[in-house]
C-alpha cells in the first residue's frame, strides 16, 4: 500500500476501509443484478430459444451421423474418429449444427443481457440514488458487467452439458478425453464470444438514453459484421487484387486481405476458432498450396496443443474484443453526467 | 383505522388552525411529545448550533459558457435545517449534486465534516443521505425489498436491513404498502419511502432535492412535519434545496437565497426580514374608489353606521346605476376606462405627495402598491378621505419570505416572482414595471 495511491485526507487505514465498504457494496450489486437476470422473463425465453433451437441441432447431427455410419459400414470402412465432437458440429438434414447457432444467435443473447444496462436506471430513477450509496462509481458499471458475463458463461455451460448428456445418451458414443478438453475449451470460447456482444451492448447503453436506441444500434452492428462484412472483404480484396491477370501471388494476397478484413468480425473469429478446435481435421487457416497439403501433411489428427497453437490469435483478439469494448463502456459511464 | 388514516383525518380536521398546529402535529405522531410551536423550537435550537459541518469555498461550476454555481461561499452548521431556496435553474440541484461528489466542480472546494466531496466521496457517502427529486426505485421489487437492498449496499447484514426496514416504514407510515411492487406507488408514497430509504443508514446528514414538490396538501404537512423531526428529535443537519419559499421557510432554522448560481442573502428568516425592515421598508397595497359625489358616500356611511339594510342596499344600488351609467354613456367603455385611467394618476400623485414614498406602482387587478421608508397607513387615510375617495382595500405587506424573495429578486434582476401560498403568477406585469420603475429611478 504506497503512499501515493491515497487520496488526499486519506490514511491507509481509512483506504482499507473504504475499500472494505465497497466491496460489501459491490457483493451486494453484483447478486441483485445477477438475481435480476436470473429471475427476468426475456432471459428465461432466449434461453428457452436456445435450448430448443439447441436440442433440434443435436437431432439433426445425430441423423445426419447415423447415415454416415450406415453408409459406412455398408462400405465396410470404419467411421472417422471424435463422433462425440461431431454431435456438436454436423449439420442435420435441415438445420444449423449447434456450432452455427451459437455464433449466429449467441450475440442476440449477449445484446439482450446488456442493452438495458445503465439507461434503464437513469430512466427509473434509481441511478443518481445508486451512485449515492457508499460505493466507487465504477462499482455499478463493473458489477453490471459482471452479472451479466456470469449469466453469459452459465447458459453456454449448461446448453453444452444438456447437450453432451442428450447426445450421450442417444448416439451411445464414447468420448475421449480430448474431447471432452476441446468441448470445454469451445464453450469458454463461445463464453468469450458473447462477452463481446455483452460489451458492445453495454457501451451503447451508456451512449444511448433510450434502451430501445441502444438495442438497435447493437442489433444493427451485428447484422454488419456477421454478415456483410464478408461481402466487403471480397469486394474489396477483388478490387484490389483480382483481374484476368492475377498471379498466383495475387491470389495469395487476395485471400489475406479478405481474410484480415474478414477477421475484424467476432463471428469469423469465433467461426474459425470453433471450427479449429472441433474439428481436429483442419490443419491450417490458411491458404495450403496443394504440395503443401499432399506431401508435408501428416496423414492423421491435429493433436489439443497444436489446434491450440492454430487458435490462440483468435482467443487473444476475442479477449481483446471484450476489453476494448468494456473500457470504452466504462470510460464513457465514468465521464457521464449523474442527474435525475 | 390505519395509522395513515389517522393522520390524514387529524390534520384535515385542522387544516385552518395553524395555532392548533403543534397539537396537531403531536396527535398525528401518536405520540406525547410534542415537536413543540414552530417559533419556539426554533429559537431554541438556535444558540446551541455552531459547528460548521458543511463548508463550500469559492465553489465554481460551468457547463460550457453557461455558470451554473458562481463563486459559491456556504456554511451550515451541525444539526440545523438549512433551506436553499431559489427558482429553477438557479444552481440548487447543481450545488447539491457537487456536495454529493456525483458531479466535480470546475473549481473551489466542498467539505463536509473535514472529508472532500470530490476526493473522499465514498466516505462522505456513508454519512450523507440522499434524496433526489423524483425518487426512483426499482419497479419489480416491492418497497421493503428496496429498503433492506440500500440498507445492505450500506453494510448492513440481511437481519439488520430487514429490522430497520420495517421500523422506519412504521415511521414514515408505508407499511400498508410496503410489500407492493414500487412500479404501483404514487408519488406520495415514493417520496416517503424515499425518506425512508435514506434513514436506512442511518445518516448524520441529509440533503434533499424539493422533497415537498407534487404533494398534496394533507400530504405536505405529514412531510413537513416529519422533516422537522428528523432535524429536531434526530439531531441530524438537514439541506433542503427546493423552490417552494412557504413550506420550506416554515421548518428551516436558515435560508440561502440563490439567483442565477450566486447566493444573494443566507440566513435565518427573520434576520432576512430585519434587514428589510432596516432598510426602512413598508409596504401597503389599498384599493380607493372615488366616489361620484360626497352625498351619497355620507348615505352609504350612515347607513352602514346605522345597520339598516335597505339604506346600504340603496347605496350599493346607486353605485351600480352610477357605474352603469358612466359605461353607458355616449363612447365606448373607453370613457369609463379613461375615467379609471385617469382616477388612477390622481391616486398615485396624491400618494406620491406623501413625504417617505419611495414606489407607487398599479397592479394588475387595480390596487395601488406602495413601498415607503415609514408607516404611512395613517397619512393615507387622512389624504385619500380628504380628496373624496373610499378606502375599500387595505393590506399591509413585507416581513415575510415572499417579500424578502421577491426584493431579494429585483435585486439580482430575477424575473421568476410567483404566490406560493396560492400557487399561482401573481401580478407578473406589475412587479415588471414595478421593476421598470426601479430601474429608471436609478438611471436617473
Amino acid at each position: 500500500m504506497e503512499e501515493d495511491d491515497l487520496l488526499p485526507g486519506e490514511t491507509p487505514e481509512s483506504h482499507a476501509a473504504n475499500v472494505r465498504t465497497n466491496r460489501r457494496g459491490m457483493m451486494v450489486l453484483y447478486r441483485k443484478e445477477l438475481a435480476d437476470h436470473l429471475c427476468s422473463r426475456r432471459f428465461w425465453a432466449l434461453f428457452a430459444l436456445l435450448m430448443i433451437v439447441s436440442v433440434a441441432s443435436l437431432y439433426g447431427a445425430i441423423g445426419s451421423l447415423r447415415q454416415t455410419a450406415l453408409a459406412a459400414q455398408s462400405q465396410g470402412q470404419g467411421v472417422s474418429e471424435f463422433q462425440f465432437l461431431k454431435l456438436f458440429t454436423t449439420a442435420g438434414s435441415s438445420i444449423y449444427s449447434f456450432q452455427s447457432f451459437l455464433g449466429f444467435l449467441g450475440p442476440i443473447f449477449g445484446i439482450m443481457l446488456g442493452f438495458d444496462a445503465i439507461n434503464n436506471e437513469q430512466a427509473q430513477g434509481t441511478l443518481n440514488r445508486l451512485a449515492a450509496q457508499p460505493i466507487y462509481r465504477d462499482t455499478i458499471i463493473n458489477a453490471k458487467f459482471l452479472a451479466g458475463a456470469t449469466v453469459v458463461f452459465l447458459t453456454v455451460f449448461s446448453l453444452g452439458g444438456v447437450l453432451s448428456g442428450l447426445g450421450l445418451l442417444l448416439s451411445g458414443t464414447k468420448p475421449v478425453a480430448e474431447e471432452w478438453v476441446r468441448l470445454v475449451i469451445f464453450l469458454l470460447l463461445s463464453g468469450v464470444y458473447i462477452s463481446v456482444w455483452l460489451a458492445i451492448s453495454v457501451l451503447f447503453s451508456t451512449l444511448s438514453r433510450h434502451a430501445a436506441t441502444s438495442a438497435l444500434s447493437s442489433i444493427a452492428l451485428w447484422l454488419f459484421l456477421t454478415m456483410f462484412l464478408s461481402l466487403v472483404a471480397s469486394g474489396l480484396a477483388n478490387a484490389m487484387f483480382a483481374g484476368t491477370h492475377a498471379s498466383a501471388q495475387d491470389v495469395i494476397s487476395a485471400y489475406r486481405l479478405q481474410t484480415g478484413i474478414n477477421r475484424i468480425s467476432p463471428y469469423y473469429l469465433f467461426s474459425e476458432a470453433a471450427s479449429v478446435l472441433m474439428n481436429p481435421n483442419v490443419r491450417s487457416l490458411d491458404i495450403m498450396s496443394l504440395v503443401e497439403y499432399q506431401n508435408g501433411a501428416l496423414a492423421s489428427y491435429l493433436s489439443l496443443g497444436q489446434s491450440l497453437l492454430q487458435i490462440w490469435p483468435h482467443l487473444v483478439a476475442m479477449i481483446m474484443e471484450v476489453v476494448i469494448g468494456f473500457a470504452l463502456a466504462y470510460i464513457s459511464f465514468m465521464r457521464k453526467e449523474i442527474r435525475a | 383505522m390505519t395509522e395513515l388514516q389517522n393522520r390524514t383525518v387529524a390534520t384535515r380536521v385542522t387544516a385552518n388552525a395553524d395555532d392548533h398546529y403543534a397539537e396537531h402535529v403531536a396527535e398525528a405522531a401518536g405520540s406525547a411529545e410534542a415537536v413543540g410551536d414552530p417559533a419556539d423550537w426554533r429559537s431554541e435550537r438556535n444558540e446551541g448550533l455552531h459547528e460548521i459541518i458543511i463548508r463550500t469555498s469559492e465553489l465554481v461550476k460551468q457547463y460550457g459558457d453557461v455558470t451554473a454555481v458562481d463563486h459559491l461561499n456556504l456554511e451550515i452548521h451541525k444539526g440545523e435545517v438549512f433551506g436553499l431556496l431559489g427558482p429553477n435553474g438557479a444552481g440548487k440541484t447543481t450545488t447539491t449534486l457537487m456536495l454529493l461528489g456525483l458531479t466535480d466542480p470546475t473549481s473551489g472546494t466542498a467539505e463536509i465534516s473535514g472529508l472532500d466531496c470530490t476526493r473522499d466521496a465514498l466516505a462522505v457517502k456513508k454519512i450523507v443521505g440522499y434524496l433526489p427529486d423524483n425518487v426512483g426505485f426499482y419497479p419489480d421489487m416491492s418497497g421493503r425489498e428496496n429498503l433492506i437492498f440500500s440498507g445492505m449496499m450500506n453494510g448492513l447484514t440481511r437481519k439488520e436491513a430487514e429490522e430497520r426496514a420495517s421500523g422506519l416504514l412504521e415511521r414514515v407510515g408505508m407499511t400498508y404498502a410496503a410489500d407492493r411492487k414500487t412500479g404501483t406507488y404514487s408519488r406520495g408514497m415514493r417520496q416517503r419511502l424515499g425518506i425512508a430509504d435514506v434513514l436506512m443508514k442511518d445518516p448524520e446528514i441529509i440533503i434533499m432535492d424539493e422533497p415537498t414538490l407534487g404533494i398534496d396538501p394533507s400530504g405536505m404537512r405529514e412531510l413537513t412535519a416529519l422533516i422537522r423531526e428528523l432535524s429536531v428529535k434526530d439531531g441530524r443537519t438537514i439541506l433542503i434545496s427546493s423552490h417552494e419559499l412557504y413550506q420550506i421557510q416554515e421548518i428551516s432554522d436558515r435560508v440561502g437565497i440563490f439567483v442565477k448560481g450566486r447566493m444573494i442573502a443566507c440566513g435565518r428568516i427573520d434576520e432576512l426580514g430585519q434587514q428589510l425592515q432596516n432598510e426602512g421598508l413598508y409596504m401597503v397595497d389599498f384599493r380607493a374608489e372615488k366616489t361620484a359625489n360626497g352625498s351619497m358616500t355620507t348615505e352609504h356611511r350612515t347607513a352602514v353606521e346605522t345597520g339598516t339594510e335597505h339604506g346600504a342596499m340603496n347605496a350599493t344600488a346607486e353605485t351600480l346605476a352610477s357605474t352603469t351609467e358612466t359605461v353607458a354613456s355616449g363612447k365606448s367603455g373607453g370613457a369609463a376606462e379613461d375615467r379609471a385611467a385617469s382616477e388612477t394618476e390622481e391616486l398615485k400623485s396624491l400618494v406620491r405627495g406623501i413625504a417617505g414614498v419611495r414606489l407607487v406602482g398599479v397592479k394588475e387587478d387595480g390596487t395601488l402598491h406602495v413601498e415607503s421608508g415609514r408607516d404611512i397607513r395613517a397619512e393615507l387615510f387622512q389624504k385619500l378621505t380628504d380628496a373624496g375617495y373610499l378606502l375599500s382595500e387595505l393590506h399591509e405587506r413585507g416581513g415575510d419570505l415572499d417579500e424578502i424573495y421577491r426584493k431579494y429578486f429585483e435585486k439580482a434582476g430575477g424575473d421568476e416572482n410567483y404566490d406560493n401560498r396560492t400557487n399561482h403568477t401573481e401580478n407578473k406585469t406589475e412587479k415588471r414595471s414595478l421593476r421598470e420603475k426601479l430601474l429608471q429611478r436609478s438611471h436617473r
